[in-house]
């Protein structure tokens, strides 16, 4: 490398993804509606449409009543949301690999993951069976970093047998795989536009059952959203929200193959270059591989990455920008590794070229940086 | 050239980003985040958040590419537990010196050739001449700002790959003006005080949560022993220093210093300046800048505290990384103090002051 390179390809899609051009013209649409959603008047009514409509669409994608789809600004307040409205100050039980928008929202005790990444059924229901019961279990559908998926529907009938509500963060799920709250038997759900080509700005809490859900709010404001999320809908944002979920859901088995079979040979290139792979053996989001590159630390093959134009990340975004030793992989016994391991995630632009050029540069760099013994970050 | 420009936040280092981008260098920034910033309120030190993102702005406006590297851990082992350490060892460190060595010269240079750039620069204000043996370190042009006492332990493999450009500024004015032209918003930045880690404005706190064995009051004691004063805590002296003794300021009409420090019996020994003071000096994990002087020595100016004139004397090499240094004239150095050797501007090597023989003890030698 002798110079930082002109072409930049994006690989950090659950971070955010790219923007879908569906979503962009719903925002440009909805944008140009005058109206509050709670005014009377024509335009009152015209931006009301708008956001009943991306409610509805919303709901009925992910199986829920339109009633029981709460807009939020995203991930973390929806994750927040149903957390402090359903935990009641009783004891929560919280995966260990689950995102900060959730171990944050709440002092609880932490489930152990197994060494695939898996949330560990038999530590869950020892802890559901002994000590005060819990009030409520917060488990991920999809994990951000590696993309293993939970076995939600048998952790739902865990939980519910020993009283305690399920609460399911979608927010990498949603768009990528098929789910509805019957079927994953959740009591609630957080999704986040932004991380299915909306933009970013919206999300949505999901609450189970066929009739209103009452949930107390975290901003009263003015009542909106049925008293459970105050404050003037963020309109554009939601309406790019829903009309994102739409193509992604509707076009989600043909992205899972695609995006899969590069994911795959990526992994295969990566393996073949010295790396191993996060929660290999288990179902995963086909988008997502999380690859540890033994004595490389993370952060240095960010940079080196980066200056070679592939944007891809290691543990969950800090607002710092420093690169933090993952949480989720230490949860899966990786000590050191930990902090060697890059997430490339495949946004849904990608193409073939992009993959192809992505394999070159990380064989490059696995072949030039040199391994350090007790590499940490 | 591609460089990798040490950002702190501050208006030094971003002019000597914003400096190698004019002269058309590729240019990466990077920021250590030291600590968690998050727990502080200090204004003025040197990479806390605030700093951060300053860097990261002034990144944004000169267009290249920055990362903030996370240090915390590193920094925390190598720089201020060996900091609480060296008071629980009855000596006076140099963290400056430590994080120069290990957290930027070691791992952040080493990051950026891992990353095979081909150069690293940074905001200090020494010089780097090229002379006809190869790579030499100067002091500054500007004298106020001499940062060569803290970068001694620079090797000459990491100096090869330093650049410090602001060591030909005339004065700090020069930087700042210089910051204008380039439309930095960090152009009247104040400069960072004292001890960046020190969040809470008293270090001796710090060194005192972190090795609570040697914290708490102890006696002040005169060289034979006798009970004098009493003190709030050994990491709270140095050698040579004579505030906060108290009553025991003078005694029998003769001002009095710290001519020891036993950190195990939490004891401070006050004297009469003779007794602290000493010509012979032993150093430790010396950093030779030019080659070992033979059997006769190397007649030099060595500097034994960060602020103070170099005096004159002679050094010689002793296995394992040690030196012994004969001062012309009695001093009163502090043990894990850095004694620095020049040749007129130029910094020929030095090391971390060991163990003080007395001046009785120095002539018999």
């Amino acid at each position: 490398m002798s110079t930082l390179s002109e072409r930049f390809t994006y690989l950090d899609a659950n971070a955010a993804e790219p923007i879908r051009p569906q979503a962009l013209e719903a925002m440009t649409q909805a944008a140009l509606v005058a109206g509050n959603p709670a005014s009377v008047h024509r335009a009152g009514r015209a931006a009301r449409a708008v956001l009943e409509t991306a409610r509805e669409d919303i709901a009925a994608l992910f199986g829920a009543a339109a009633e029981n789809c709460v807009f939020t600004s995203g991930g973390t307040e929806a994750n927040v949301l149903a957390i402090a409205g359903q935990a009641g100050g009783r004891r929560v039980l919280v995966g260990a690999s689950e995102h900060d928008a959730v171990r944050a929202a709440t002092q609880a005790a932490t489930i152990a993951v197994r060494a695939d990444g898996v949330l560990d059924l038999a530590a869950l229901e020892r802890m559901l069976a002994n000590g005060e019961p819990p009030a409520l279990v917060c488990a991920m559908l999809a994990n951000n970093e590696t993309g293993v998926i939970n076995p939600v529907r048998e952790i739902a009938d865990l939980c519910h047998a020993h009283g305690a509500l399920l609460h399911v963060d979608a927010v990498q799920a949603a768009g990528r795989i098929a789910f509805t709250l019957e079927g994953l038997g959740a009591d609630s759900v957080a999704i986040s536009g932004h991380k299915f080509g909306g933009p970013k700005g919206a999300g949505a809490l999901l609450l189970a059952g066929g009739r209103f859900h009452a949930l107390p709010p975290l901003l009263a404001g003015g009542g909106q959203e049925q008293g459970r999320r105050g404050g003037t809908p963020a309109l554009p944002a939601i309406a790019g929200m829903a009309a994102a979920a739409r193509v992604a859901v509707a076009g989600m088995v043909v992205q899972a193959d695609r995006l899969g079979a590069w994911r795959d040979r990526i992994e295969a290139a990566a393996v073949a270059a010295g790396a191993s792979v996060c929660g290999a053996g288990v179902m995963r989001l086909a988008n997502t591989t999380s690859l540890v590159l033994p004595g490389r630390r993370a952060q240095t093959q960010l940079i080196a990455l980066d200056m070679a134009g592939y944007g891809v990340s290691a543990g969950a975004a800090c607002s710092s920008g420093k690169v933090a030793r993952s949480h989720v992989l230490e949860a899966m016994g990786l000590g050191e590794g930990a902090g060697c391991a890059i997430r490339v995630s495949l946004p849904w632009s990608v193409d073939e070229a992009d993959v192809q050029g992505f394999i070159n540069a990380y064989a490059a760099m696995a072949a030039r940086l040199p391994a350090q013994a007790g590499a940490v970050a | 050239m591609r460089i990798l420009v040490a950002m702190s936040g501050g208006v030094d280092s971003s002019v000597v980003a914003a400096r190698l981008v004019a002269e058309g260098h590729e240019v990466i920034g990077a920021t250590l985040q030291l600590y968690d910033s998050r727990e502080s309120k200090k204004k003025g030190a040197c990479c806390a958040g605030r700093d951060i993102h300053d860097a990261r702005r002034v990144a944004d406006r000169l267009g290249i590419p920055h990362y903030v590297i996370d240090a915390e851990r590193r920094f925390h082992d190598s720089v201020i537990d060996t900091f609480a350490n060296a008071y629980a060892a009855g000596e006076t460190p140099v963290p400056c010196v430590a994080c120069n060595q290990g957290v930027k010269f070691t791992d952040l240079l080493g990051m950026a050739r891992d990353l095979g750039v081909d150069a690293m620069a940074t905001g200090h204000y020494v010089r780097r001449v090229e002379g006809p043996d190869g790579v030499e370190m100067h002091r500054p042009v500007d004298e106020g700002r001499d940062q060569s006492w803290f970068l001694f332990a620079t090797t000459r493999d990491q100096l090869e790959f330093l650049r410090f450009p602001l060591g030909d500024m005339p004065d700090k004015a020069a930087v700042r003006a210089e910051a204008e032209r380039f439309g930095l918003a960090v152009a009247a930045k104040p400069d960072s005080q004292d001890l960046c880690f020190v969040t809470d404005g008293s270090y001796a706190a710090l060194v005192e949560k972190l090795r609570p064995d040697i914290t708490g009051a102890g006696e002040i004691v005169d060289r034979s022993g006798h009970v004098v004063g009493q003190h709030e805590g050994v990491s709270r002296y140095t050698v040579g220093q004579s505030k906060r003794l108290g009553n025991a300021a003078m005694l029998a009409g003769e001002r009095q210093m710290v001519v020891g420090i036993e950190p195990a019996s939490r004891r401070v020994v006050i004297g009469p300046r003779a007794q602290a003071v000493a010509r012979t000096l032993v150093l430790r994990n010396m950093n030779w800048l030019v080659p070992q002087p033979g059997p006769d020595g190397l007649r030099c100016a060595v500097q034994i505290r960060a602020r103070e004139a170099a005096r004159a004397a002679t050094v010689w090499a002793l296995p394992d990384g040690a030196a012994r240094v004969l001062l012309d004239e009695g001093a009163v150095p502090a043990p894990g103090q850095a004694c620095v050797m020049y040749d007129g501007s130029r910094v020929l090597g030095g090391g971390f002051i060991r163990r003080v023989e007395a001046e009785g003890e120095g002539k018999a030698a």
